[in-house]
């Protein structure tokens, strides 16, 4: 085996005007300053999202309360359902799977640059005409309106008779739009992972992160166009009089509820798979050993993809299917639990028998362990479908999708900003600020989302803007809102990282974590050309094989 | 500074990875699959249902002919694909310009039977669920079908102006895949709508 | 309806569930005063006590089969828990990576087949298990067949109150449900369909039985058999528009004496009161008849309540309010005072109109 040593040097440049500058990131088609516009893009519509949810958990404080109006509440919780799954949780992930897929594979650049940076301005389209909607909603009086719908804007209630105005139309067309940006993304990804691979990348030979993120592409072709097809449907519904979903006209509610589904379970899955994917880099790097079970990591992935597109009735167990159709949607939503545990196991397998070191992304990797594990299994408990009677449409459920998605989702969002920021800024997250982010956010969210089960098992039902005081939910709605300012607190501590670090922080090297996939052979930030060889690769951890020469991984696969 | 060490390939060794034209059509392929299966079931689901109406039976014509065209524009696409992989521009460009007239002609067809269902038997997309799972189904086809048409004449005005040579024939062979599968799609919409339904 | 079949099936079958129904009863007595740190079983302005919302707290067949599973799947994925967080804990504390150890790598473990396919088949094992033991409790529960003497209900939701009609007995009220207690030996359950004029609803009372939807276009059925007298709660759980939260729901479970002389009085038409005649005639002349009925006048709108018994009820606007003079005016007046979005328009009527229909309405027992 020939090497070469090629050293390349960056020259300092002359500061550019800042026109210059904003020009360049907003005609870029470079995927590393794409994946920092959808990461930066997304982080601002956390705060804003998360401002949305501080308003709701201030109304319900205590009971009958009245800080917000009933309709500015219903307009609340639908416009923080859709922006932190629109236009948080999708965006953030495609960052990072824009900046690092290449990266990793050894590629120059994704397949379609410009379809890249067009997928990435439709999206954030998609999010300008949502919030315009408070501007421009109801059409009728002039005053704008968010919609109210709710995130799911359930069929008839998102019809003309009962969502006159624009509010809904501003929903849809939001979704419409940036479905197509996703799907434009995905199949960049795709493309680039199964096209432009550096020599002896085998399938078997790439990180876990591109497998994953593969997976995740394939299931948004798959589960997006379902909600474009049903925001379609209704647009016809709303603007040509069609039927689709008109009652009056024999057509059928339930049909929306299938059609949304049939997108909205596998959504989910697509946006906790990157974060699969993000765990699957960190945990194997802070344990000092390699993922435990690789292969079975990848075939657990792609079983959970495709049972997951079979359990999508288990958000409808309540509307009245048979028992036939119970049991079957009971018994898939139990077994994708399978994959999922699976994984959860090899995670800690990989733990096992290693040297954990406990930096940040650590922190939160074992912080989504143990909260996936709890998600997962309130999952399994809804899955039950007498169960899921009581459960469903009450705060349990909210408990348990937040579980997911702070609790898993952000917590390897978090793990994935500490551990990857220094690649893409040059410089190092402040330890001591990220440790204080970790415990305020993990005290914050445990405060708010397990006591937040309670209220659901005591019949409180979601979407309220207030309820009774003879309930006995006051104090524990009390307690769930002084969990949510915790959060908003360490979110700022979060933010005040990223923003000092960047100017103050440590300088971080081509290989702060001393790692072992692609992106940390070359230096941080990357050059714009990424690599000036292409690499060629002989293992799953060529920069193991790098530095242990003696014991290379290509011997052992 | 950043220094690189990285080492060579064997030159016995290929790597060979598929064309991204291809993989890139084929994923935009299944999310479109994606959106025609649920309209075509919301058709299936709603066949019998509508409360009021013409139904299928009383106003549908099987359009034989234009299905016919539309096929047919299958098989010229793929002769004209084939004869740009062997260099012969003068047959690619016959059977180019014939798949266009073919899907012209389709698209001609089907403006025909709209015209005559909503001016002879009043049937929109407002009048009842036949009505409106049918325009959707059918006009999400043949807005399709728009798309590739114009995609094609595009390619035809470049073509008669002389710039499409073998250099070209990955990107032609990715455009008629997707012709393939506006054709394909069309199978499926015809046996659901004027086999199935009626 | 599900029958307590344990004499047939044979000890095990009835220590399983006995030790089930200790575990439900442990939770019960646990549950409640951990969670409910504020809960004061409101009392109802006839003096009977409230049941709560409590899921651990079934008193119909079909909540507590559910509690029944319910507690069975948590004990069985508290197991799940606790052996998987001890693995995560034990190897967060046994490996973590101490200042001796640096510079050296830990054996490069790459995976191991036996492991994999031993938490692949054990989990699955655990999933056949589950399932089995909710497919029965779905099947008990969704296919009990209807016995000929059950109540009937018909729910037809609303934006935002809820329509009940007895069509057996010739009822029709709102906002609040009597129907009569059923005794195990000699089951006289409830069967009720459930409706929608408009949106999607639910009909949640916890302590009776699962939610089921109330939607458009798709008639949905469920049974109760409650088993103690007493006001039940629950609420519409189903987002339905802007007063989704003031969508209450209050059953009254009554001894057989009490619902039979409750279902003679709601059979009564209206009568005539001579005091209230004024009040009458403002309710007629100003299109409230539009929208309300009252038994046995001209008065037959649909879209609203039926204001034949409204003073039978304990609350008015869905529960948003207690059923009283002051409150009753106020509501009339403007409906927005204590149920914003309401779809009652206020009348805008004169104080002498307001108390003369309000004088009427007190006459409607």
């Amino acid at each position: 085996m020939s090497s070469n040593v090629i050293t390349v040097s960056v020259g300092q440049t002359e500061a550019k005007p800042w026109v210059d500058e904003l020009h360049q990131w907003l005609a870029t088609v470079d995927h590393k300053r794409l994946g920092i516009l959808y990461i930066v893009s997304a982080l601002m519509f956390l705060v804003i999202g998360g401002v949305e949810a501080l308003i709701i958990r201030i109304q319900l404080m205590h009971s009958h309360n009245n800080f917000v109006s009933p309709e500015v509440f219903n307009r609340m919780f639908t416009m923080h359902g859709t922006t932190m799954i629109f236009f948080v949780a999708m965006p953030v992930l495609f960052g990072f799977a824009n900046y690092l897929v290449p990266l990793m594979i050894g590629a120059r650049d994704m397949a379609f640059p410009r379809l890249n940076a067009f997928s990435f301005w439709l999206s954030f389209l998609g999010a300008l005409l949502l919030y315009f909607s408070f501007l421009g909603g109801s059409g009728l009086y002039g005053a704008g309106n968010a919609p109210d719908v709710g995130w799911w804007s359930y069929a008839p209630l998102g019809a003309r008779a009962f969502s006159p105005g624009h509010s809904s139309d501003y929903w849809t067309l939001s979704l419409l739009v940036s479905g197509f940006g996703s799907i434009g993304t995905a199949i960049n990804i795709i493309a680039t992972i199964l096209c432009l691979r550096c020599p002896g990348m085998k399938l078997n030979r790439m990180p876990l992160f591109a497998w994953l993120n593969l997976v995740m592409a394939g299931m948004v072709l798959i589960a997006i166009t379902p909600l474009s097809a049903a925001q379609i449907m209704l647009l016809i519904d709303r603007y040509l009089g069609g039927h689709f979903f008109d009652t009056q006209a024999g057509g059928s509610a339930v049909l929306w509820m299938h059609f949304f589904w049939i997108f909205g379970h596998p959504e989910v899955y697509v946006l906790i798979i990157p974060c699969f994917a993000f765990m699957s880099e960190i945990i194997p790097v802070f344990s000092r050993k390699p993922i435990f079970g690789y292969p079975v990591m990848v075939a657990a992935t792609v079983c959970i993809a495709f049972v997951s597109m079979s359990v999508w009735a288990h958000h409808m167990f309540t509307i009245g299917m048979n028992s036939y159709a119970n049991s079957f949607f009971t018994l898939t939503t139990m077994a994708v639990g399978v994959p999922t545990g699976i994984k959860i196991f090899n995670w800690i397998g990989t733990m096992w028998g290693g040297r954990i070191q406990f930096k940040t992304p650590m922190l939160f990797s074992i912080g989504f362990l143990f909260q996936f594990l709890i998600a997962g299994l309130t999952g399994i408990m809804m899955a039950a479908s007498p169960f899921d009677w009581q459960l469903s449409l009450s705060y349990f459920v909210v408990a348990h999708f937040h579980y997911v998605i702070v609790g898993g989702i952000l917590f390897a969002l978090f793990a994935a900003f500490y551990y990857w920021y220094p690649k893409m800024t040059g410089r190092m997250l402040s330890e001591s600020l990220g440790k204080w982010h970790f415990w305020l956010f993990l005290i914050g969210f445990h405060l708010t989302f397990d006591v937040m089960h309670v209220p659901g098992i005591l019949g409180m039902p979601r979407r309220i803007y207030t309820y009774e005081p003879s309930r006995g939910w006051d104090t524990l709605n009390f307690i769930i809102s002084v969990g949510a300012f915790i959060q908003a607190l360490a979110i700022l501590v979060f933010i005040a990282n990223l923003i000092v670090s960047y100017f103050k922080g440590a300088t971080a090297g081509n290989d702060p974590w001393d790692a072992w996939t692609l992106e940390w052979s070359i230096s941080s930030p990357p050059p714009a050309y990424n690599f000036a060889m292409v690499p060629t690769v002989a293992s799953r951890r060529p920069l193991w094989d790098l530095k242990h020469p003696e014991d290379p991984d290509s011997r052992y696969e | 500074m950043s220094t690189v060490t990285t080492s060579f390939p064997n030159a016995a060794t290929k790597w060979h990875l598929p064309s991204r034209g291809k993989v890139a059509m084929a994923g935009l392929i299944i999310a479109e699959s994606a959106i025609f299966t649920i309209f075509v079931v919301a058709y299936l689901f709603y066949l019998g249902k509508s409360l009021t109406g013409p139904t299928p039976r009383d106003v549908l014509e099987t359009p034989i002919f234009y299905t016919v065209c539309l096929l047919s524009s299958s098989l010229t696409i793929h002769f004209a694909a084939k004869f740009l992989a062997r260099g012969i521009t003068f047959a690619f460009l016959a059977f180019w310009l014939l798949t266009v007239a073919l899907g012209g002609l389709f698209l001609y067809g089907t403006a025909q039977e709209w015209h005559r269902l909503i001016c002879e038997h009043g049937l929109t997309i407002s009048t009842n669920l036949f009505g409106t799972t049918y325009y959707s189904l059918v006009g999400l086809h043949g807005f399709h079908v728009t798309a590739g048409l114009i995609m094609l004449m595009v390619v035809a005005v470049f073509g008669l102006s002389g710039r499409v040579g073998v250099e070209q024939s990955g990107h032609i062979e990715v455009l008629s895949m997707y012709w393939h599968f506006v054709d394909a799609v069309w199978v499926v919409v015809f046996t659901v709508v004027y086999v199935l339904g009626r | 309806m599900a029958r307590n079949s344990g004499m047939k099936n044979g000890r095990k079958e009835m220590s399983a569930r006995r030790t089930r129904s200790v575990l439900s009863r442990c939770w019960q007595i646990v549950l409640p005063p951990f969670c409910s740190t504020s809960a004061l079983w409101a009392v109802g302005t006839d003096g009977t006590p409230n049941n709560g919302t409590n899921i651990f707290s079934p008193a119909s067949t079909p909540a507590k089969s559910i509690a029944d599973l319910s507690i069975f799947v948590l004990v069985i994925t508290g197991i799940i828990f606790v052996v998987v967080f001890a693995l995560l804990f034990y190897s967060v504390v046994k490996f973590r990576g101490r200042a001796i150890d640096a510079g050296r790598e830990p054996a490069q473990v790459y995976g191991s087949t036996q492991i994999e396919l031993a938490w692949t088949i054990i989990p699955t094992l655990i999933v056949v298990v589950l399932f089995l033991a909710t497919a029965r409790v779905i099947h008990a529960v969704q296919d009990a067949p209807e016995p000929p003497d059950a109540v009937e209900v018909t729910v037809i939701g609303h934006q935002y109150w809820w329509e009940f009609r007895y069509p057996k007995l010739g009822i029709v009220t709102a906002n609040e449900l009597h129907i009569p207690v059923s005794n195990p030996r000699h089951p006289t359950p409830t069967f009720v369909q459930l409706l929608s004029a408009d949106t999607d609803h639910s009909f949640w009372v916890p302590e009776l039985a699962g939610k089921t939807d109330l939607i458009p276009n798709h008639p949905n059925r469920m049974w109760v058999d409650p088993q103690r007298t007493g006001v039940f709660l629950g609420q519409c759980a189903q987002y339905c528009g802007t007063q989704h939260a003031k969508m209450l729901l209050r059953i009254s479970v009554d001894g057989p004496e009490d619902f039979a002389s409750w279902v003679r009085a709601q059979q009564k038409p209206e009568v005539e009161d001579a005091g209230a005649i004024a009040g009458k005639r403002v309710f007629e002349r100003n299109a409230c008849m539009n929208c309300h009925s009252v038994g046995g006048t001209p008065a037959d709108g649909r879209f609203g309540p039926d204001l034949t018994h409204l003073i039978s009820r304990t609350t008015i606007a869905a529960g948003a309010a207690e059923n009283t003079r002051d409150n009753l005016r106020l509501w009339i007046q403007n409906p927005s005072a204590i149920k914003p979005s309401s779809l009652m328009p206020s009348m805008k009527l004169s104080d002498a109109d307001l108390d003369a229909v309000v004088s009427y309405m007190e006459t409607l027992h």
